[in-house]
Formats: structure tokens, C-alpha cells, sequence
């Protein structure tokens, strides 16, 4: 598989196809409740989940949330196109509960987007797993993966264990979470993810690659004994 | 495969570690790796017996996270938010 197949069977985008996408932008301007509920359906969930990135509680997030609704009717008719709908959604709510993040962090010691830059407790996979240097076979796999008939596929890891892995993700830290749900999730690209985030594309990968690491290894009892261990891990 | 480990061609495996490889696994992936070491990654990936499944298990949880469903809107935010909808297409 080519990268360029895996990244794009990877990262489906939750946007339809364009013409899908035009019409709800045409709908929203003529001021069709349909367009609008239709957009609501496919992202307020997951605007409220984004925004407890930087604000402090669910009441917030979900005002957060309102706010760029709000943002998104009054702004429709200045939509230019240039970046896909919901990449222009979540960077107005990026925006605006950055903001707020900002005000309440007056409030109280650190803001948690900022904090985990101080706190480095994404740490990759143990160096146990590796054999240690000095010895034959130094830095390679102290024992075996898995064999390769137990790599379950992305829909039956969805499926069994997508609940766990939603969990472990809002357990992140901000920004690590942030990346994820943008990149992972959501199926932005990382050009869209930098600009809503404002970060560069090297930090994006860092981060990206961090968060991917833990979920693997928060997972990997499901990745050796599959389905039957969903439920222990909680 | 894991007659690599006991042979000479084992050897090859040595230009990049596995502990390397899994450093390396989200710049593959995002196509952000120079050339030369884009090239060593996938001679790792064709030598080393574990490495392929590391990096399938990546790819399926990748994909795991891109299928996820988030929870359904609840009808009472769903007419809250049409009732204002109504309000600020209206202008108010």
C-alpha cells in the first residue's frame, strides 16, 4: 500500500461530497432549517468535544459551541470556499474557545492547553520493549508483535472497541487531543489542522505521532487478545 | 520470516532499529520522511517479521479513530438551537 493510499483510507473525511457540501451552504443562506439541522446532526457533538480542549467545563464548551453556530449563520454569506466547510467551523470554534480558555485561565493557575507543554507524559513505548543497547539485536523487539492474521481490521476496531478509544482520547492532554480529534477523527488535513490550531507542521507530526503511540498502547491488550477484552479495558 | 534472525541477511535489519522504525512510524505515514530514510524504513519493513504488524495496527487504529461515531445530537439541544436559529436568520 502506497502512502498516499493509506493516508487517504486513513483519515476519511466526515465532509459529504462537494456538491452535498454546496447545497448546504446555499441552503444555510437562503436560511433553510434543514441545511442548518443538517449541520448541527454531523457537528455539534463534536464541536462541543473539541472545545473542552481549552474551556473549562461542559457548560461551556457547549456555549462555546452556540456561539459559533451563531458565527456560522452570520458568516455563510462571507464564506469563500477557500478551506472545506467544517475545517471553516471548527476554526471559528477554535477561535472563539480559545478565547474564552484564555479569560478563564485569569481565574485559575494554567490553562490545560498550555500546561501540557510543561508536562511531558506522553511518553512513547517503553524502552523494556526494545532489547537494550550494548546486546545483540539491540533495539529490536524484545518479543514478538502479534502474528499478522490477529491485525484486526479499522471497522471491526471501531466497532468492538470505538467507545474505549473515545474515551482514551478525551483522557489526553490538550493539545494532543486537539490534533487527534482534528487529524484522526475528523479526517482534516494537516495544513487545515496547523492553521486552526496555529502550530507548525513539524509540531503537528510530533503531537500526532504521540497521541497515535499512546492510543496504540493503551490498546494493545485489545490488539493481542481481541474482542473478549474489550469490556476489562474499560 | 524469523529465520532472519539467525542468518546473514539479519544483518540488513541492523541499518535501522526497530525502536527506530517506530519513531518513525507517523512520518511514514504522513510522507514527511527524506528520501534516504524513507527508503531505509521500507527495507526495514520488508526484513523485519514485526514491524509490518506495528505498522498495520497503526493504520487500523487510525482508521478506527476516523470511523468513530460521536454520540447523537439530543433532541432538546437540537430544538434549542433550531428555535434560535430562527431568531438570527431573521436578523436578531
Amino acid at each position: 500500500m502506497s502512502t498516499n493510499e493509506s493516508q487517504l483510507a486513513g483519515s476519511p473525511s466526515r465532509q459529504g461530497p462537494p456538491d452535498i457540501e454546496s447545497g448546504l451552504i446555499a441552503g444555510l443562506r437562503r436560511g433553510e432549517e434543514s441545511a442548518f439541522e443538517t449541520l448541527l446532526q454531523r457537528h455539534h457533538t463534536s464541536l462541543v468535544r473539541l472545545a473542552r480542549v481549552w474551556v473549562r467545563d461542559a457548560s461551556a464548551a457547549e456555549e462555546v459551541a452556540q456561539e459559533t453556530w451563531l458565527a456560522v449563520v452570520q458568516g455563510i454569506h462571507a464564506f469563500e470556499g477557500r478551506s472545506p466547510l467544517q475545517s471553516w467551523i471548527f476554526g471559528i470554534l477554535a477561535n472563539k474557545a480559545k478565547r474564552r480558555g484564555t479569560r478563564e485561565s485569569r481565574s485559575r493557575p494554567f490553562s490545560a492547553y498550555d500546561s501540557d507543554a510543561d508536562r511531558d507524559d506522553l511518553r512513547g513505548m517503553s524502552p523494556d520493549r526494545f532489547v537494550p543497547p550494548g546486546e545483540e539485536w539491540a533495539g529490536h523487539w524484545t518479543y514478538p508483535l502479534a502474528d499478522e492474521e490477529s491485525c484486526p481490521e479499522r471497522h471491526v476496531l471501531a466497532e468492538e472497541a470505538g467507545g474505549f478509544i473515545l474515551r482514551q482520547i478525551d483522557e489526553l492532554p490538550g493539545r494532543y487531543r486537539s490534533v487527534m480529534l482534528l487529524r484522526d477523527v475528523h479526517g482534516l488535513t494537516a495544513d487545515e489542522t496547523c492553521a486552526i490550531l496555529g502550530i507548525s507542521a513539524a509540531n503537528q507530526r510530533v503531537i500526532l505521532h504521540r497521541a497515535r503511540t499512546r492510543l496504540r498502547i493503551t490498546l494493545e491488550p485489545y490488539l493481542r487478545e481481541g474482542a473478549n477484552c474489550v469490556e476489562q479495558l474499560g | 520470516m524469523s529465520s532472519n534472525l539467525d542468518n546473514g541477511e539479519a544483518v540488513a535489519l541492523g541499518d535501522l532499529t526497530c525502536r527506530e522504525f517506530v519513531d518513525l512510524v507517523t512520518d511514514y505515514l504522513e510522507d514527511a520522511l527524506d528520501k534516504q530514510t524513507r527508503a531505509r524504513f521500507e527495507d526495514h519493513l520488508v526484513d523485519c517479521p514485526d514491524c509490518p504488524v506495528y505498522l498495520r495496527q497503526m493504520e487500523a487504529i487510525v482508521g478506527a479513530a476516523g470511523l468513530l461515531r460521536e454520540e447523537d445530537l439530543s433532541p432538546e439541544v437540537r430544538d434549542v438551537l433550531l428555535s434560535r436559529f430562527r431568531t438570527w436568520r431573521n436578523g436578531g
